[in-house]
């Protein structure tokens, strides 16, 4: 996994509550046998004027001058402002996967739903909560700024606005260690390796018909 | 020991290791495996050079991309049909037990797992999936995992996770006739939100819960996630036993006894200290219908459409209005005069015998409005459509001008063929009436299975009660 330890980046607001999955990315991208790629297909409904399909060249689809990402000013963005239960809905981790593939490394938002979430640390994307009414004020100020920069410091877990106000936010410990790391949860699992023997044997023992 | 919810119990039973901070290895029993989310996982298996670490306890169907017609012609689109065949092959070369598109067996990951007994009582159950708290119906730990946790519990048999606060939600009373347990689980979302459940797993309780049928509780536990819950349970009684006894992967004879005693163990304790506690009166929910994009903007059958200029807070307004303009919805429309295209009845939510019989029930002897193109009944597995047929349930459908079709996800989120086209309405039976879900531009609207029928005569939105 990629590390993350500290980002300087361009923001930009999507400005809508309970964004979900299927918006983030719609289902018949999840089709694909692979990793990688989703990036041209993020927002493709609202980013797109047709249809999108797998396969298409993306480069020659009509763009929805509407859609706040296709902004010049916000072109080249790696930090998402959203706002509250971001990425609800489905499991798919083709949400983060696609967001990263995108260029995003961090997202501010009140909150998230859990499942993505706890995607977005597998991948090297770092889902920041602060504060609604903060969350607010970002928003406003990255509409009135053009070029709005943000500084994400994981170590020290804060957010810097150019005006040089620093916002403090918390994260989980283990998954902060594993994202400054860029850790692979396999290979941390696999040290346990005795244990899982252990607690399985005596799982055979107590609920056999668990392992019939 | 002091008083445990049955969150607790289950929990405790799985660590393997904790953690300092409460990361969490959580060994896992049971992991169902569909096309979508899998085919990355098995991937990074390779790429590793490691293999599935107990091949027994995985489970894999494919049901989101295969077609729910003309089965004998294959599966027309070639990227549907290479992830198709990609689960084949993988499950093939890791010799897990795949129920194929052939086989009566297959259909809806979250339909099949309980119906074959391989959801049993106390288990872990993980599965790319979020509609994996299905399976907390039958007081399992159960919950939806995003595609690199597919590959950790390959890998280990294990997750790494931390627990989760735990809310009880007591529906305590009687439904009233036509009440289902999918307006209780839309009347949970409507009230604590889409975002109310976020960091918890839930039991369902109360005598409401009680009283509900394996199925009814599946439909519940299906829609946790809505209401932003990972997990939702129902604690063990003899409605879970007597379901689970003689399943194909149910445990028999003196196994059987010793499972149903310890079964029995897994409710939460009298005093047990829940996180948060949400009551709702049973008698007091009526037949619900959505009416927006996201599946907390509900609204009682008898009621009207919100109007958002009473909304006072301005993200919530925004996202009113937005939802209105993409339904082609006017505020305060009464939801009884909101016509309908198309009905869908099927999903994990709803596709199960009972459903089909409710839906049915509606039907018998009547015919689809005119204005209605197309209706269409998704069984949830082979197994739940030959009961279906042996119940001549397929006959009162295809009476009525429904069609009958062969299991799988199907419209719930159109990966495979079947879809709305843009601007069309459709009621229902599924969990999530997102923009573009059900095809780009269509339009869902969440009810039961019998509101879903009744709406399917009448070519709009009904009181089921009234008919």
């Amino acid at each position: 996994m990629e590390k993350f330890t500290r980002l300087e980046g361009l923001a930009a607001p999507l400005d809508r509550a309970n964004v979900d999955t299927d918006a983030i990315i719609p289902k018949q991208f999840l089709k694909s046998i692979k990793r990688t790629g989703f990036g041209p297909n993020l927002f493709d409904e609202w980013r797109y004027l047709d249809h999108g399909e797998p396969g298409m060249d993306n480069s020659r689809r009509p763009l929805n001058p509407n859609f706040v990402l296709n902004q010049p000013r916000y072109r080249g963005a790696q930090v998402l402002l959203a706002r509250e239960n971001f990425g609800c809905g489905s499991s798919r981790e083709h949400a983060p996967w696609a967001l990263a593939d995108y260029g995003f490394r961090a997202i501010i938002a009140p909150g998230y739903a859990d499942i993505f979430y706890n995607n977005c640390f597998k991948n090297g994307l770092l889902p920041i909560v602060l504060e609604p009414a903060l969350v607010d004020r970002l928003f406003g100020e990255t509409e009135a700024t053009p070029g709005y920069r943000l500084v994400v410091d994981l170590e020290g877990q804060t957010v810097s606005t150019p005006a040089g106000e620093v916002f403090r936010f918390a994260v989980d410990e283990f998954r902060k260690h594993c994202l400054l790391n860029g850790l692979d949860d396999i290979g941390l699992t696999l040290r346990h390796v005795d244990k899982i023997r252990a607690y399985e044997e005596r799982r055979r023992r107590e609920a056999p018909w668990l392992f019939a | 020991m002091s008083a445990q919810t049955l969150y607790d119990k289950l929990w405790q039973q799985h660590v393997v290791h904790e953690e300092a901070g409460g990361t969490t290895l959580l060994y896992i029993d049971r992991h169902l495996v569909h096309e979508v989310t899998s085919p990355q996982a098995f991937e990074g298996l390779r790429l590793a050079g490691r293999k599935p670490w107990r091949t027994a306890s995985v489970l894999a169907v494919a049901d989101h991309n295969v077609p729910t017609k003309d089965r004998q012609d294959g599966i027309k689109d070639p990227v549907s049909r290479l992830q198709v065949e990609t689960l084949d092959r993988n499950c093939a070369d890791f010799a897990i037990n795949e129920f194929r598109m052939g086989d009566a067996r297959q259909g809806i990951v979250h339909v099949v797992g309980p119906e074959q007994g391989a959801t049993l009582p106390g288990m872990t159950v993980v599965c790319g999936d979020s509609h994996t708290s299905t399976h907390g119906a039958f007081a399992a730990l159960a919950f939806g995992i995003g595609t690199s946790e597919v590959e950790h519990v390959l890998a280990t048999q294990c997750l790494m996770t931390k627990k989760s606060k735990v809310m009880q939600i007591m529906v305590d009373g009687r439904l009233g006739k036509g009440v289902t347990a999918k307006d209780v689980a839309l009347a949970v979302i409507g009230e604590i939100g889409t975002a109310g459940g976020t960091g918890y797993a839930v039991e369902f309780a109360g005598s409401a819960i009680r009283s509900l049928s394996m199925e009814g509780r599946m439909t519940l536990c299906n829609m946790a996630i809505e209401a932003g819950a990972r997990a939702g349970m129902v604690a063990v009684d003899e409605t879970t036993l007597s379901y689970v006894r003689g399943r194909p992967f149910a445990p028999r004879g003196e196994l059987w006894d010793r499972a149903a005693a310890y079964w029995r163990t897994l409710v939460s304790d009298p005093g047990a200290r829940f996180d948060r506690v949400v009551r709702l009166d049973a008698a007091r929910i009526a037949p619900l219908v959505t009416w927006g994009t996201s599946p907390e903007m509900v609204a009682a059958v008898d009621g009207r459409v919100p109007d958002p200029a009473r909304e006072p807070d301005p993200v919530k307004r925004d996202g009113m209005e937005r939802a209105l303009a993409y339904m082609g919805l006017a505020p305060n429309t009464p939801i009884a005069e909101i016509a309908i295209d198309k009905v869908f009845i099927g999903s994990c939510t709803n596709s199960r015998i009972e459903d089909l019989r409710a839906a049915a029930q509606v039907v018998r002897g009547r015919r689809l409005a005119a204005n209605v193109r197309l209706a269409m009944v998704v069984p949830g597995s082979g197994l739940v459509k030959r009961q279906a047929e042996q119940e001549g349930l397929d006959q009162v459908f295809i009476a009525a001008g429904f069609e009958w079709r062969e299991p799988g996800c199907s419209m719930c989120l159109a990966m495979n063929a079947d879809r709305l086209e843009p601007g069309e309405r459709c009621a229902s039976t599924s969990n999530r009436n997102f923009e573009g879900r059900q095809g780009p531009g269509g339009r869902t609207h969440l009810v039961s299975p019998a509101m879903a029928a009744a709406a399917a005569v009448a070519g709009r939105f009904v009181d089921v009660r009234r008919i």
